[in-house]
């Protein structure tokens, strides 16, 4: 046996395992793109190979289509971007007939985030997507800092929290993650209140309310007037938020914000997150998920490590 | 290099070009040529491409920019670049022989221009239109616009194209006709069958009001801040009769009577 195969055969033996159970979900790598920038996959699939990224969270559904903020939507900020997209969508039975039976085709977790603007509107929306196949989990968006109504009006109070996602939970078996939003004192209280409401993980952080000023038009630079902070900026906000929810909960987390090396992922793992989202990264590099794990597969050999199971939370400990 | 798997339908590549040419064009301008052979054979007039930043600032968007000319016989692409910001800034920095990741072509691009079609210029508008005039061989004319001499960026020699008539404009007079872009098209519209047009929203606004009263079709390229540029994030969207389009996916070329560019 030359030197070669026998490096060979040895990787093979410790070939780390990247699978994690995220809330009921299984996912063979702890990379998911994160809802919104990915849209509802088809784009992206014509540009990367989805090979090395674990699942998608499609962008949100709500019940009925919903046209979105004026134009400009978004800005680049210094490490970062702001956007007020808000939630443009569909709605769900057009998202069932034309986008999920392309999603279905792919070798994927498909993760649907649900949005609304009443609890009834959330509880429907779950509903029908649970009598769906091909769907893996729902996520959802109680943190959208980009419409009037609903969204982040639910993630910011403990109580709506709760009652929003025992409403859902009433509505579905699939694993429910709930994304909280940033924009709020005390992130653990929220994380709480939608644990015991019946969720099975959180999502979070979803991004920073923010905006930016023309100084030559003198008026608000996006159209929406104020925006979400997303991409790298964010990441420390994120990283101990995702701290800060794993020491007030038992159920997994999925941490996202900022993230766009391996590096970063691994430092919200070590934070408490079970699986990573990428949103704002993938415009940087479409090809993220490959780098992601690589990355991770290339520390669990370093450090001698079977799984990411060990790394969990270690930075708290 | 070609990064991205071919796929049937997908008329768009990913590579990593060497920059052949980095030309200044007067202060504050300048013209790159790239070696992109792969989006050099498939680019239409109109389309653009998405430059993503160099490796040493990978925290920055990709920035979109029309193809200006392509030379598919070499693999040659050119793109103008007005530095305005950090983005436009770094890219005017980069020295031949350094490379770009490039993702391209993007967008619809414009349909084929009608013998005597008219083509209006304002500014950096000029970068997609002229690919355009050097794309047909019949008779058409560009309207080459700008406020003042300095920003009418591409010499005479730009345009030796036959059977291409030039007429230029600026605002103050300091070179070719003394007016706006809406003023000489008002002037020349009449015998015109189409009219396609780049340039500043208030140029826009203008031709599409002439185009319209004169009952010419025209199509008009727009352009928003975008993320993606692949029609995902929904970012780059403009209000239509049809309710929001993506500039980067459904355009960046819209028939002028769909779009709604004061709204």
């Amino acid at each position: 046996m030359d030197e070669k195969t026998a490096n060979q055969r040895q990787e093979k033996i410790i070939a780390p395992d990247l699978s994690v159970d995220l809330g009921g979900i299984i996912l063979k790598n702890p990379v998911l793109a994160a809802s919104g920038p990915f849209g509802y996959g088809r784009e992206y699939g014509e540009l990367t190979n989805f090979k090395d990224l674990a699942g998608i969270i499609v962008k949100g559904v709500s019940l009925e289509p919903w046209s979105g903020n004026p134009p400009p939507r978004i800005t680049e900020t210094p490490a970062g971007m702001l956007n007020a997209v808000g939630l443009q969508n569909p709605g769900l039975e057009s998202f069932i007939k034309d986008d999920l039976p392309y999603l279905r085709t792919l070798d994927l977790r498909i993760i649907v985030n649900v949005v609304g603007c009443s609890i009834d509107e959330y509880a429907k929306v779950a509903c029908r997507l649970s009598g769906e196949a091909g769907i893996d989990g729902l996520e959802l968006n109680i943190s959208c800092p980009n419409i009037k109504a609903g969204g982040m009006a639910f993630g910011t109070d403990p109580a709506a929290t709760h009652l929003v996602v025992e409403a859902v939970r009433r509505e579905t078996k699939l694993p429910l993650l709930v994304k909280l939003t940033p924009n709020v004192a005390d992130i653990g209280i929220i994380a709480r209140a939608a644990e015991e409401a019946g969720a099975d993980g959180i999502s979070l952080i979803n991004t920073l309310s923010g905006m930016l000023i023309d100084t030559v038009k003198k008026r608000p630079l996006l159209g929406n007037a104020f925006g979400g902070l997303s991409g790298p900026a964010i990441m420390p906000v994120a990283l101990r938020m995702v701290w800060q929810a794993a020491e007030a909960v038992r159920i997994p987390i999925l941490g996202m914000g900022g993230i766009t090396t391996a590096d970063d992922a691994l430092q919200f793992i070590m934070a408490g997150a079970r699986a990573v989202a990428v949103g704002t990264g993938f415009f940087y590099n479409p090809e993220l998920a490959k780098v992601l794990k690589t990355g991770l597969e290339q520390y669990l050999k370093k450090e001698g490590l079977a799984g990411l199971k060990q790394l969990e939370g270690i930075a708290r400990f | 290099m070609l990064l991205l798997k071919e796929q049937p339908g997908v008329k768009y590549r990913q590579e990593s070009c060497p920059v052949l040419e980095n030309r200044s064009m007067g202060p504050g301008f300048c013209r790159i040529t790239l070696a992109a052979p792969a989006i050099a054979s498939l680019v239409e007039p109109g389309q653009f491409v998405q430059i993503f930043m160099p490796q040493e600032h990978p925290h920055m968007l990709p920035r979109p920019f029309s193809v200006h000319k392509a030379d598919p016989e070499n693999g040659i692409i050119t793109i103008l670049v007005e530095i305005k910001g950090q983005g436009s800034r770094l890219l005017a920095s980069r020295e031949p022989g350094s490379f770009l990741k490039l993702l391209g072509p993007l967008g619809n691009g414009f349909p084929p221009p009608p013998p005597g079609s008219i083509l209006v210029a304002g500014g950096m508008g000029v970068a997609p239109l002229a690919f355009l005039a050097e794309s047909v061989k019949y008779s058409r004319t560009l309207l080459y616009c700008a406020r003042t001499a300095d920003l009418l960026i591409c010499p005479e020699a730009d345009f030796n194209i036959p059977g291409l008539q030039i007429m230029r404009a600026t605002d103050d007079g300091t070179a070719g006709f003394r007016g706006t872009a809406a003023d000489l098209l008002s002037g020349c519209i009449a015998e015109a069958p189409a009219v396609f047009a780049c340039g500043p929203r208030p140029m826009l606004v203008a031709v599409k009001e002439i185009c319209l009263k004169r009952r010419v079709r025209a199509w008009l390229s727009l352009e928003e801040r975008m993320a993606c540029g692949v029609g995902a994030c929904v970012g780059c969207v403009v209000p239509t009769i049809k309710g929001y389009k993506r500039v980067c996916r459904d355009g960046p070329v819209f028939p002028a009577e769909e779009v709604i560019l004061d709204g």
